[in-house]
């Protein structure tokens, strides 16, 4: 079972809903012991990075996060998702994210329109069976003010320009994120979501 | 690189599409659903629904038509028209709708759009001006309250500019002036709004070819164009606009 995993930021029904539209049931909670039994996991979430983490370590839900990551287990991290892999913030300093890609998190520079909403190019820095089926270019929903700035070069799957060229998603090993929105992309949004679930359930 | 977005607008009545469409292969042409999920699959980058129900059970089908299109739509959209309160916008967003659009209960009360931005995030937030020319030389617009209909004699401009401050994290701009007549956006009109704000600005009212929609963004400073009857009635398909757009040289989701 693909499991999406619930702190209370938000309505996870859209993320759970594209799944289901590519054939994949996904179920919805914060229970650690279905954390542990999933075949794959996904991080999505809005909101501010210091409430986000303070709100996973309630649940206490790092540690096992982090278990299974290290375990192998596929992981997705969707918008906030995907900041809070990365080892801090510049949104709550201080507050320790969950570590698990190298660099930090910092806000898009004030003479841009910020928050970034809207849709814009995503391109291809490596291959991915992720990407799969995605042409180069090819165009996705974004909001978001902070953006990831990874330490190591090779982390970067996908990168976007707006002002400045940011990264729009990451992948080392069985970890995956993207900046954007999948659920509200339209039919490339639920190829990634497929092209995921395709990764669980077929390795 | 950043797109300029096409929205296809619904204007809602009791759950139902008011205006008629001609898809010729739908089987509900008043389901705002169905349709909406055809706008999607057609390449419209967002969608806006006007609910112009005029009844106490407004609220409840507004509500419920945000749980069915969130149900069936993978892209975004926005709900507005008579949304009075920080709890409509709540229920709202919970339903699934990605944003929210004030109109008449921010003029008569700005501080909804500053809870609603703290509450919820200044993304989720829309200002909805509907703007009318008050004089030529000097250009002036006023806002409109109740759909247009009553004058607040507020400039609209100072009004957009207002608003923003307050927390409102995109304009939707619509001229009252151009409204139906197909004779193009109010492109001086647009311009001054989206030269007076840092946010986005939406341009309503007036498109009648697709020659006006590159205007409002080469010209006006568009962010997004919206536009209802040239695409209902299949004048032109979401693709022809976009691609008449590219071939002018506007960046858009092809």
């Amino acid at each position: 079972m693909l499991y999406i995993i619930d702190y209370g930021s938000g309505n996870l029904r859209s993320v759970q809903k594209a799944f289901e539209h590519v054939g994949v049931l996904a179920q919805v909670g914060s229970d650690p012991g279905r954390i542990r039994d999933a075949a794959g996991l996904v991080l999505p979430g809005v909101g501010a990075f210091g409430a986000a983490m303070e709100e996973l370590e309630r649940r206490g839900l790092p540690q096992v996060i982090g278990e299974r990551v290290a375990a192998g287990v596929p992981f997705l991290g969707v918008c906030l998702g995907l900041q809070l892999l990365f080892e801090g913030s510049e949104e709550s300093p201080g507050v320790p994210g969950l570590g698990l890609v190298r660099g930090d998190v910092r806000r898009l520079p004030a003479d841009l329109k910020v928050p970034h909403i809207g849709w814009n190019q995503v391109e291809s820095m490596k291959d991915s069976d992720l990407t799969e089926g995605i042409p180069d270019g090819a165009a996705f929903y974004f909001v978001h003010s902070y953006v990831v700035v990874p330490v190591r070069p090779a982390d970067v799957l996908t990168t976007t320009e707006y002002g400045l060229t940011f990264v729009s998603g990451v992948e080392l090993d069985n970890v995956a994120a993207f900046q954007f929105h999948p659920e509200k992309s339209s039919a490339l949004g639920l190829r990634l979501y497929e092209n995921f679930a395709r990764r669980v359930y077929q390795g | 690189m950043h797109l300029k977005r096409i929205i296809p607008c619904l204007d809602v009545d009791k759950g139902r599409v008011v205006k008629g469409t001609n898809f010729v292969d739908i089987r509900d042409a008043g389901d705002p659903v169905e349709l909406a999920s055809r706008y999607d699959q057609e390449g419209g980058d967002e969608l806006v629904f006007l609910d112009i129900t005029a009844s106490h059970e407004r609220r409840e089908t507004i509500v419920e038509l945000a749980r069915r299109c969130a149900e069936e739509l993978f892209i975004p959209f926005t709900i507005g028209g008579g949304i009075r309160s920080e709890d409509d916008v709540r229920a709202l967003l919970n339903a699934g709708a990605d944003k929210v659009s004030l109109n008449s209960a921010a003029l008569k009360d700005p501080g909804l759009l500053t809870i609603c931005a703290r509450r919820f995030g200044s993304q989720c937030v829309v200002i909805a001006i509907d703007a009318k020319q008050v004089s030529v030389d000097p250009p002036r617009w006023e806002a409109y309250l109740n759909g247009g209909r009553l004058s607040t004699s507020k400039d609209a401009v100072a009004w957009a500019r207002e608003a923003v401050a307050a927390g409102a994290g995109e304009v939707l701009l619509t001229s009252m002036d151009r409204d139906g007549t197909k004779d193009g956006y109010d492109i001086a009109l647009t311009r001054v709004v989206a030269e007076a704000v840092n946010v986005p600005v939406i341009a309503s009212g007036g498109a009648g070819n697709l020659d006006h929609l590159v205007e409002v963004v080469e010209q006006g400073g568009a962010d997004a164009v919206l536009a209802a009857s040239i695409f209902h009635y299949g004048q032109y398909t979401i693709r022809e606009a976009k691609e008449h757009m590219a071939a002018r040289g506007i960046p858009v989701r092809l």
